[in-house]
Parts: structure tokens; C-alpha cells; sequence
């Protein structure tokens, strides 16, 4: 199995680091035709207007969404989250879109307001997951078939919806791999 | 009740690494700054002058105005960054007030104090700053940085010193690596950063925190080269805003940070850019007035 990490800007290696933990190979990709060899993939944090422009610009866009309404799983964290929602707050940027949700982006405020947390996220198990949230966006509606996975002070911060995972937080930058292996089991 | 911790080095160094692989552009107007993101950048500084017109200006240059600041942080929804002088914590402090993403201790303004930099550790807000090496670089870590830059030669469109300063910072790491335990403590003394923090770079076998490329970087092949030489992202100060069509060498340097192994693509959008900003040779420069040698 191979997962590919879109590499367009952000935390990429972060996120290749925890497949490798995992066992699982990770590819950076930058152009459509690596999008071929993957089963699977995540779009990491960075800038969201960044990342959405680069994959118009090389042409990933349309083809990542074909993928993705065609089965493929896709893992986005706070940029990625933002890049996969159907509606962005106050936002013509451009995006995958595929969720069934509204995204806040820097929903609680800017880096000062940065945090970590313990969250609760009962598909994980019981032992709460380390959270770090920068610049974070949320999700402030979600409607079925999307389903909140985790929610932190009232806002949903992890939700799932079939093939598609995204997340508000930033699971690459800790050691925790739960999640990641949560998404590869997606892949399988 | 959940325990929330804000301001951490965790969070601090984790924006850095969110801004990885992008271009930070600096500003002076909040239209610039749109077209800084527009054009895809990841992050804008704001400031009142470019660092080639602080050049020209000479004088003593400082924090910008918090108007022209907050304008900017208005007009665009990524992160935003200001400077504040080598030493000033009080400018870092209002800079921290405002609400700013990240600080510039910066050796583009003229230094407030000519033997101690800020203690970054008391703010809640990251700062990034300049290094000439390693030993600089894990200074400016130990009093509290998030995130390193090259220095280069602001101002000038001339890349030599950026190339100058990654070059070392990775010869000294590569050369640290291949130390026996028992020299640590003489290499540390020598570089004349600390202890721990050489361990560390020991360890990882690179900075603890993000590095990116800063100071003369004018054309997509700069930012690239610098990309190659394993830089983790770009900072364009003049070259952007002081060459003939901003909004196009802007987007194609963005995309040159993406594609920065891709000789073909890099072919691409190298074409037709219309004129770069002007360049300085650094040796015309005295040695007094190079901004490189602020900081210790």
C-alpha cells in the first residue's frame, strides 16, 4: 500500500514520518499523473489559499475530486479539513468540496490563541488524543452522510464521511498514530 | 475541565512548520498584501519599507506604524508577521498586542541593543530570527525562536550571502554529525551556542525548528536553489514588490518553491517575468553598512 501526501505547501514530511512509523509508504505529490500510484491520500496543514491555488495551477484539482467521489480515501488536517468542505465561511478559495459541512478557517483566532489539548475521540478508544490546533479551523455545520467524530468546546473538530477524514488538529506533529492508523484502515 | 495550554513551543514552532514549503513575501500596503496572497503566498510581513528602500533611506529604521500593520492583518486571512529591532522587547511586546502571527527579531531594522536580543521565552507569540551559521542559529533557539532564517544581504536582489549562510549551517551540521561524544562539549564551545541544543542537532541531524531561506532572493531559480540547498521555505523582501510585474514573478516564485526539483516546470514559469529588481554586488557594500553583521 501506498499513501500519497500532497505536497504542494505545509507539513508534508510530518505526515510521511507518521505513515513510516506505521509502516505504510508515503509519497510526496506534486503532479497529477503520482496521483496513479496511491491508495490513498492526505492533504496536510499549511496555508489552505496556498495549497488550493497550486492544485489549480498544476492541475490536481479536478482530478483529486474524481478520485475521491470515486472511493479513494483522503485524510485532510486543518488546511486539508478546510480544503475538503463543501461550503467555506466568508471564502470564494478554491477546493476540493466534497464533505457535507461548513468550515470556519482560523476559526479560534490567530497564533497567540494556538493551543494544545486533550480531546475525547471515542473511535480511537478511551485514552484521550493529544490535540494541537493552529490557527485551526472547525467545522460549524455537519449534515449526513458526514458524521462528527470529536467535537472541543461545542465545534466539531474531527469528522468522517465514508471515504473522506478530516481533521482540525494536527495528529502529524505528534507521536500519537492512532489516527493515521485509523485512516489506513480506511485504505485497506 | 480541560486544560487548554496556549503560547507553547509546541504551537510556536508548529505555525513554522505549517508555513513550510511556501513563500513569505514582505508588504507595505494592505493592496500588496492582497496580491501576496492572491498569488499564493503563505504568510506576508508587513512593514512601512521594503529592505532595499531602507537601504536607500539609510538612517535608523524601526517597528512599523500598528496602523499600517492592523490594515494589512485586515486585508488578508494568512498569517501575518511584522519586525521588531534586535533587542526591543518593547516593540515585540506591542507587536504581541496587535495580535501578529509571528515576530521578525530583525537585523533589517537597526538594533536597540548592541549585546543582548529579546528573551523570546517570555512572549506567548513565535519569533523567527536570522542566522549567519549554526552557532548563531542555536542562540537565537535557546533565548526562545521558533523558526530560523538565513540572514542573506536584505535589500540588495543578490543571493550570494543567503547561499553563503545555508551552506555553512549545513556544512556545520554535517561536520557535527561525524563528531565523537567526546568533542561535543569543544564544538559547542567553539560555535559557541548551547550545549543541549548542539545534542539536539546531533540527534535530528538538522535545526530543531524550521529554517527557511531569506535575504536577496529575486527570481524563481533563487528561491528553488535555495530550496535545493535545503532551505524549508522562502522569505522574498524587495524582490517581489521592487521588480517590473509583481503579481507574475510572485506567483511563479510560489510555484518555483513547490517545484523546486523540477528543471522543466522551474523553465516554465521562469519565462517572461519582465525585469527583476535591481541587484547590489555585496562587496560594494562597506562592511559597516552590511546588515548581516548585526546580531551576536
Amino acid at each position: 500500500m501506498q499513501i500519497g501526501v500532497l505536497a504542494m505547501q505545509g507539513a508534508f514530511l510530518e505526515h510521511i514520518r507518521s505513515l513510516e512509523a506505521l509502516g505504510v509508504k508515503g509519497i510526496e505529490i506534486r503532479k497529477k499523473n503520482q496521483l496513479k500510484e496511491i491508495d490513498g491520500l492526505i492533504i496536510p496543514g499549511g496555508e489552505s489559499t496556498t495549497i488550493g491555488k497550486l492544485m489549480i495551477e498544476f492541475d490536481l484539482m479536478d482530478t483529486v475530486r474524481s478520485l475521491v467521489e470515486d472511493g479513494m480515501p483522503v485524510f485532510g488536517t486543518c488546511a486539508g479539513l478546510v480544503l475538503l468542505a463543501q461550503e467555506i465561511i466568508e471564502s470564494d478559495q478554491p477546493r476540493i468540496g466534497l464533505m457535507n459541512a461548513k468550515a470556519r478557517r482560523n476559526a479560534f483566532g490567530r497564533q497567540i490563541e494556538s493551543f494544545e489539548v486533550d480531546l475525547d475521540i471515542p473511535v480511537l478508544g478511551e485514552d484521550p488524543f493529544h490535540a494541537v490546533f493552529i490557527r485551526a479551523p472547525f467545522l460549524e455545520e455537519v449534515n449526513p452522510p458526514a458524521e462528527v467524530l470529536a467535537r472541543f468546546m461545542d465545534k466539531t473538530v474531527l469528522a468522517r464521511q465514508g471515504n473522506i477524514l478530516a481533521a482540525a488538529f494536527h495528529p502529524e506533529l505528534t507521536n500519537d498514530l492512532r489516527l493515521h492508523r485509523y485512516f489506513i484502515e480506511l485504505a485497506k | 475541565m480541560v486544560q487548554v495550554e496556549k503560547g507553547t513551543f509546541t504551537v510556536k514552532k508548529g505555525l513554522a512548520e505549517m508555513l513550510k514549503g511556501g513563500v513569505i513575501m514582505d508588504v507595505t500596503t494592505p493592496e500588496q498584501a492582497k496580491i501576496a496572497e492572491e498569488a499564493g503566498a503563505c504568510a506576508v510581513m508587513a512593514l512601512e519599507r521594503v529592505p532595499a528602500d531602507i537601504r536607500a533611506a539609510g538612517g535608523v529604521a524601526r517597528m512599523a506604524d500598528p496602523t499600517i500593520i492592523l490594515k494589512i492583518m485586515d486585508a488578508v486571512t494568512i498569517p501575518v508577521m511584522a519586525k521588531a529591532r534586535i533587542g526591543h522587547f518593547v516593540e515585540a511586546q506591542i507587536l504581541e498586542k496587535l495580535g501578529v502571527d509571528y515576530i521578525d527579531e530583525s537585523e533589517v531594522l537597526t538594533p536597540a541593543d548592541e549585546e543582548f536580543h529579546i528573551n523570546k521565552n517570555d512572549f506567548k507569540v513565535p519569533f523567527v530570527c536570522g542566522a549567519r551559521n549554526l552557532g548563531e542559529a542555536l542562540r537565537r533557539i535557546g533565548e526562545g525562536a521558533a523558526m530560523i532564517r538565513t540572514k542573506g544581504e536584505p535589500g540588495t536582489g543578490n543571493v550570494v550571502e543567503a547561499v553563503r549562510h545555508m551552506r555553512r549551517v549545513m556544512s556545520e551540521i554535517r561536520r557535527l554529525q561525524n563528531l565523537p561524544e567526546e568533542e561535543l562539549m569543544t564544538f559547542a564551545k567553539e560555535i559557541q551556542a548551547p550545549y543541549e541544543l548542539v545534542l539536539e542537532v546531533k540527534k535530528l541531524g538538522r535545526l530543531p525548528v524550521v529554517n527557511f531561506a531569506a535575504g536577496g532572493i529575486a527570481t524563481p531559480a533563487d528561491a528553488a536553489l535555495m530550496m535545493q540547498l535545503g532551505s524549508d521555505g522562502i522569505f522574498v523582501g524587495s524582490g517581489i514588490f521592487k521588480s517590473k510585474d509583481p503579481k507574475k514573478r510572485a506567483k511563479a516564485i510560489v510555484a518555483a518553491t513547490t517545484h523546486y526539483n523540477d528543471p522543466e516546470i522551474l523553465a516554465e514559469i521562469s519565462k517572461d517575468l519582465g525585469e527583476a529588481m535591481p541587484g547590489i554586488e555585496i562587496s560594494s557594500i562597506k562592511q559597516e553598512e552590511r546588515m548581516q553583521e548585526r546580531g551576536w
